[in-house]
């Protein structure tokens, strides 16, 4: 077992429990409390991983969610996920990490060669290096540099893990829990609002948890303590732990994702791993903190050197030292807390090197004011930094960790989110919220730049007071507890100018202040500019420790202010998210939600192969024992059709009931032709056009009563049709009186179709009606009653062409009306068929489908040009009279089929005359459709043709550049199958 | 987005289908002289300004209202939420 | 009464149910239901007919009522969805047209949905993960349209916070099922 060498007393983690885990492999104990990185210091180890590019050793530099450096692969198989924060990552026992982008070892690393051609690879050096041989980019250099680069890896198995969605509502959303937003939500608490508290965290209470102070005379994470179990007994304040809000969205909606199960070895049975809440705020209260930035001197990567204030936590509340000795390197009084605490807790402080000359005293070592480290050593951590003194001397300071402060940024990037800009703070030296917040939003505590302890209290309690009063709801002003007020004490200082070794300004993507100096120098000086240049501020971090540098080094060589110079703004998420939280539980066959028709259960019964249609599964054919092919199925169920009957279930047709005293009239409007003389009893074929005149929707209109229609649409387009038959209700004739209803799903509806159909139907249709051809013709409609009494629809309506019927009853009793035709249509050898039949059967009769109804299609390229009624105002009757859509040669829709029986006609190709180039300029129109008919036993196909009503016997060739084939087909009636209609009508 | 529905109160965005500029309510007259003209300018010259538009929105997942949504499409402030039947009314396309 | 037999519209010939801890989760096909909606102008005539019919008065906007043998919830403009028992009202329609007159239309809507039933004390945190409604604000005797796992929903609150009803279309109750089903895994602890 590994001695936690560096492990200290105190701390918030329990000592006296222990976890056991592994990384690289390599066993350490670590207690309840720690995170990878905390407990992976207590274990004395530094180095934590390679650098993006270099391949540098890097060690932990933060000790919260902005880490750079110290990403892992956690987990293995399907759970397996890069790019982890060790800093973020809550210890558990048995928990497995892996270091990343190094091979075969961490200590040794064979691409850390890459360091030693860092002249090649400066900041944008695969524009400039790669350029020739122009092939060799995609098939050499880009598969080494992106094998070279790169951080961790996924097994590409899938994530065994679940992952929710929710929906949460509050008065006030308190974004952070530390002490700005525990004051703030205690006071909007106590007043009664519904508050949700969010910290992505897993001890709650932010830097009051990393201090040595005390707040109220108590401790300050006993202070923390208590303010949480008080919110925690309220009903009124939903606390959520492990909840990163990452995003602020539109009218007071913010993202967040709660991590339920993260810090467990899996998720408990039934659980999700994680959730992702979309909170609807009435008002949100920033309370997001700061984070510390660094400063950077020549080799300030090497592992051991990290932010001061992470390094205080870790002493303070994982009970941690960063090494046995350490220094401190800043330029602001924060960075001195450090030494202060470390000294306290017997950790042995080398030095105190602070840039200013007026740097305030340290009690138990030596300070260096006016003081600056211009190199750092050691192999794989660090052993020694060198500084030079305000007097000019170097002098070596020997320590295994140095922290750096070179003061601290609010946090504002969820301000950003709604393009916000940040705007600069002469005192702070740092941005801090603008004015164009999102809407609802207000900023407290660090995030606003109250950087005392008392100041986040204060104004956490203020913003919470004023955000509740923009509700009607008054809130007491609290007590604030007593705190320390301390002023911010800072003097900018950025980087380290003199130096051997680069200067790291973003140790996620290996960018120095050398490579900012290139960007100048090749004029990429605008932010944005900068940031695509040299990558800095990009991947998991996006620069949350590094942009500040980088604006300051460019401002210096453009010699222009900071704010001038600009900054970038935010993006969500604030920090990386799994995509599992995005997907939730709409992942595999749950993708999208399936409907089933009511013959759904038999169909499955009968072996039906099926189809997704939209949502809809639909049954696209029933193979039988012994065949092979799909073509032997359809075909059999094509011929036995119309040979002598088959059924279809059609329940998926989009049905509209329309009633009004003015539904005819309002028909009239909707469709091209007309509807007001419809018969009661009877059925019509309706053509809805778009209002530019192009066809839009197919179907049927039958009249139940005077004032009572059932419309159909297209399975595909029954949404559409229905919204935009509201459309026309609401806002074109508001004042017909018309009500419209969906019951697609209220009917199961089954075509009946076939010579021997009327025979069948009168099998189950109650006695009492007449079904022969003089009492219920083609095109009529009726509400019956079929099997003794159940009520049903009947509608004379036919798509196959065959003498056909559509029948409904109540959709409960679907599944035993398709079992009823079954059985009745035994002893005339009953078929049920699919889709694929269905659409054999119609291009055979030269039914217009989706196909034909591609949104360039007009009535006059159907065929249908004269059912445009010029006598009433519909929806695209004007615009179908543009000229340009009535040309003489205009497309028209004809059959085709193939001169030679043994070729296919495709759908998709291009008709080209007999003799002539096959180019766009000679094309002369296309197949939409095509098929094997087994009634003609010969491969057809509908389409349009230029003239095409009067091009019959005309031989084309039907040309398809992309495949290089050319099938020669004759122009053909696009009725194959009993073109004068008799059996329909039969 | 939140639209707040002159019935149902604020609703999420999700909940609605969008579908553009209100002036689609102003349908041109189909038996006047210049209709042609009137219907290809309603169906292809409509603004689309970088501010204040009044748009129609869909009520699909809730009451199937359509709305006319007065939107900056800059800020997404919305300024008002109108029944489009009242404002078709409105603006005499009732009898 | 004849021959065709019903099923759920979970496929089955008796309604499911799934129990979970704080949580039950039924199937309940027994329930007939119309649409109901007032013509233009007769808007007050239809309201006062049919709601002395159903004796309570149709509810407004975002409301539900529940009756001795009607229930009622608002779903547009003028316009309801009327409930009563299948068993005696299957033909709920009929019973509603002649009352409504020439005051309304009435469409049967019985098989155009299926019904869950969901009672106990961790409804809501079952809601709260399925839909956007602030459904820890929602009253007895509301009810609203809501979509969950992307199927457009009603959702009912016959008692807040303890009693609801999910009336989703008949053709996607699997997938509807299947939502509610696994979210009440995840939120009642085994």
């Amino acid at each position: 077992m590994n001695k936690q060498i560096n492990r200290l007393n105190g701390g918030l983690i329990d000592h006296d429990q222990s976890l056991s885990f592994k990384f690289d492999g390599k066993r350490f104990q670590g207690h309840p409390g720690d995170t990878l990185a905390s407990a992976l210091l207590a274990n004395g180890v530094r180095l934590m991983g390679r650098s993006f590019k270099y391949h540098r050793p890097r060690g932990v530099l933060t000790s919260g969610s902005e880490e750079p450096n110290a990403l892992v692969e956690l987990r293995s198989s399907g759970r397996q996920e890069p790019n982890t924060r060790a800093t973020v990552a809550e210890l558990y026992d048995g928990l497995a990490a892996n270091s990343q982008n190094r091979w075969p070892s961490l200590e040794r690393d064979v691409l850390s060669i890459n360091d030693l051609f860092s002249n090649f690879l400066t900041a944008g050096f695969y524009y400039k290096t790669f350029m020739w041989p122009k092939a060799f980019w995609e098939k050499l250099y880009e598969p080494i540099i992106r094998n070279a680069a790169g951080l961790g890896s996924i097994t590409g198995e899938d994530d065994p893990d679940v992952y929710d969605k929710g929906f949460l509502h509050c008065d006030l959303l308190v974004i952070g829990a530390g002490p700005a937003g525990l004051m703030a939500a205690l006071t909007a608490g106590r007043a009664g609002a519904r508050v949700i508290l969010a910290d992505e965290d897993f001890v709650l209470g932010g830097r009051l948890n990393a201090e040595s102070i005390e707040v109220g005379g108590v401790a300050a994470s006993d202070w923390a303590a208590h303010a949480l179990a008080e919110l925690s007994a309220m009903d009124n304040v939903r606390v959520l732990p492990r909840t990163t809000v990452i995003g602020a969205f539109d009218h007071g909606i913010y993202g967040a994702v709660e991590r339920i199960a993260d810090h467990l070895p899996t998720p408990a049975s039934g659980q999700p791993r994680q959730i992702m809440w979309r909170i609807y705020s009435k008002r949100a209260l920033l309370c997001a903190g700061a984070t510390e930035r660094p400063i950077a001197f020549s080799n300030n990567d090497r592992p051991g050197i990290m932010l001061a204030g992470a390094m205080r936590a870790y002493a303070n509340r994982w009970a941690v030292r960063a090494h046995e000795q350490v220094a401190v390197f800043t330029n602001n009084d924060d960075g001195h807390r450090t030494a202060a605490d470390l000294i306290a807790k017997g950790v042995h402080v080398t030095a105190v090197i602070d840039t200013r000359a007026d740097a305030p005293s340290v009690d138990g070592t030596e300070l260096f004011a006016g003081a600056q480290v211009i190199g750092s050593k050691g192999r794989l951590g660090l052993n020694s930094v060198t500084i030079r003194t305000d007097k000019g001397f170097t002098r070596e300071i020997i320590c295994g960790g140095l922290a750096v402060s070179g003061g601290w940024n609010p946090n504002v990037h969820l301000t950003c989110h709604q393009r916000g800009r940040p705007k600069w703070d002469e005192d702070l030296a740092a941005f801090v919220p603008g004015d164009n917040l999102p809407v609802g939003m207000t900023v407290a505590g660090a995030a606003a730049g109250a950087m005392s302890t008392y100041g986040a209290l204060r104004t956490g309690a203020e913003g919470a007071i004023a955000a509740l009063s923009d509700l009607d709801i008054p809130a007491g002003v609290p007590e604030l507890p007593e705190a320390e007020d301390s002023p911010v004490k800072l003097r900018p200082f950025w980087h380290v100018s003199e130096g051997k070794g680069r200067a790291w300004i973003d140790l996620q993507n290996d960018v120095t202040v050398k490579d900012v100096k290139l960007a100048h120098q090749e004029n990429y000086v605008s932010v944005e500019h900068l940031k695509r240049y040299t990558t800095l501020g990009m991947a998991t971090d996006q620069g949350k420790t590094s942009n500040m540098a980088g604006l300051a080094v460019m401002a210096e060589l453009t010699g222009k202010s900071i704010p001038e110079t600009g900054t970038t703004i935010f993006r969500p998420p604030y920090t990386p998210m799994a995509m599992g939280a995005l997907a939730g539980r709409a992942v595999g066959k749950h993708f999208h939600p399936v409907r089933e028709t009511p013959s759904h259960k038999w169909a499955i019964e009968q072996g039906a192969v099926f189809t997704e249609v939209g949502d809809w599964l639909r049954a696209q054919w029933f193979p039988k024992e012994g065949e092979t092919h799909w073509r032997q199925s359809v075909d059999r169920e094509v011929l036995q059709t119309r040979a002598s009957v088959g059924v279809c279930d059609v329940t998926t047709l989009g049905k509209i009931d329309v009633q009004g005293a003015d539904a005819a009239e309002f028909l009239n409007k909707i469709y091209a032709n007309g509807f007001a003389k419809l018969a009661v009893g009877k059925v019509r074929y309706g053509l809805m056009l778009r209002e530019d005149g192009i066809a839009y929707d197919d179907g049927t209109a039958a009249r139940l009563a005077e004032d009572h229609f059932v419309v159909t649409t297209t399975t595909a387009n029954a949404v559409l049709v229905y919204r935009r038959m509201e459309f026309a209700r609401q806002c074109l004739w508001p004042d017909l009186d018309v009500q419209l209803i969906s019951t697609t799903e209220a009917w199961a509806q089954y075509a009946v179709a076939g010579p021997n159909s009327r025979k069948l139907l009168e099998k189950i249709v109650d006695a009492c009606f007449d079904l022969s051809n003089e009492a219920f013709p083609f095109m009529s409609c009726a509400e019956i009653t079929i099997c003794e009494g159940c009520r049903a629809r009947l509608f004379r309506i036919s798509f196959s062409g065959e003498l056909a019927y559509e029948i409904a009853v109540p959709t409960r009793y679907g599944d035993a009306m398709i079992r009823a035709l079954m059985e009745a249509g035994e002893e005339f050898d009953v078929v049920p068929y699919g889709t694929e039949a269905l659409g054999v059967m119609r291009i055979e009769k030269g039914h217009a489908a989706g196909n034909e109804l591609n949104g360039t299609t007009t009535a006059l390229n159907l065929g249908m040009g004269r059912m445009v009624s010029k006598k009433k105002d519909c929806i695209g009757n004007i615009m179908s009279e543009r000229e340009g859509l009535n040309q003489p040669d205009a497309l028209r829709l004809v059959g085709f089929k193939p001169v030679d029986p043994g070729q296919q006609v495709v759908a998709g190709g291009h008709l080209m005359k007999a003799d002539g180039p096959v180019d766009a300029a000679h094309d002369q129109g296309y197949v939409t459709s095509a098929a094997f008919s087994p009634v003609l036993q010969s491969s057809i196909g509908i389409g349009y043709l230029k003239d095409g009503a009067e091009r019959t016997g005309e031989v084309l060739r039907l040309a398809n550049p992309l495949e290089g084939t050319e099938v020669k087909v004759e122009v053909v009636s696009a009725h194959f199958v009993d073109p004068d209609g008799g059996r329909q009508r039969a | 987005m939140i639209i707040d529905h002159p019935l149902l109160g604020p609703r999420d965005a999700q909940e609605f289908v969008y579908l553009g500029d209100a002036t689609l309510i102003d349908r041109p007259d189909w038996q006047a002289e210049n209709a042609a003209e009137a219907f290809h300018d309603y169906l292809y010259l409509r603004d689309n300004p970088a501010g204040e538009h009044r748009e129609l929105w869909y009520h699909e997942q809730g009451d199937r209202s359509w709305l006319v949504v007065t939107r900056n499409t800059l800020t997404h402030e919305i300024t008002s939420v109108e029944l489009a039947r009242d404002v078709a009314r409105a603006r005499g396309r009732g009898r | 009464m004849h021959k065709l037999k019903a099923i759920t519209p979970l496929g089955r010939t008796e309604p499911k149910t799934d129990n979970f801890t704080g949580l039950s989760i039924t199937e309940n096909p027994a329930r007939a239901l119309a649409t109901l909606t007032a013509r233009l102008g007769h808007e007050t005539a239809c309201t006062a007919q049919v709601s002395a019919f159903i004796g309570c008065d149709l509810p407004g906007p975002g409301k539900s009522v529940v009756g001795e043998t009607y229930g009622a919830i608002w779903i547009a403009p003028s316009s309801w969805m009327i409930e009563a028992d299948h068993t005696g009202h299957e033909l709920i329609a009929q019973e509603l047209k002649p009352v409504a007159g020439e005051t309304a239309s009435v469409v049967e809507q019985t098989d155009a949905w299926c019904r869950f039933d969901i009672t106990g004390s961790a409804a809501d945190d079952l809601f709260e993960r399925l839909c956007n409604v602030d459904v820890r604000a929602m009253n007895s005797d509301t009810a609203t349209r809501t979509t969950i796992h992307h199927i457009g929903c009603y959702l009912w609150c016959r008692k807040a916070g303890f009693e609801y009803s999910v009336l989703g279309p008949r053709s996607s109750a699997g997938s509807l099922h299947h939502a509610l089903v696994e979210v009440a895994q995840a939120v009642c602890p085994v």
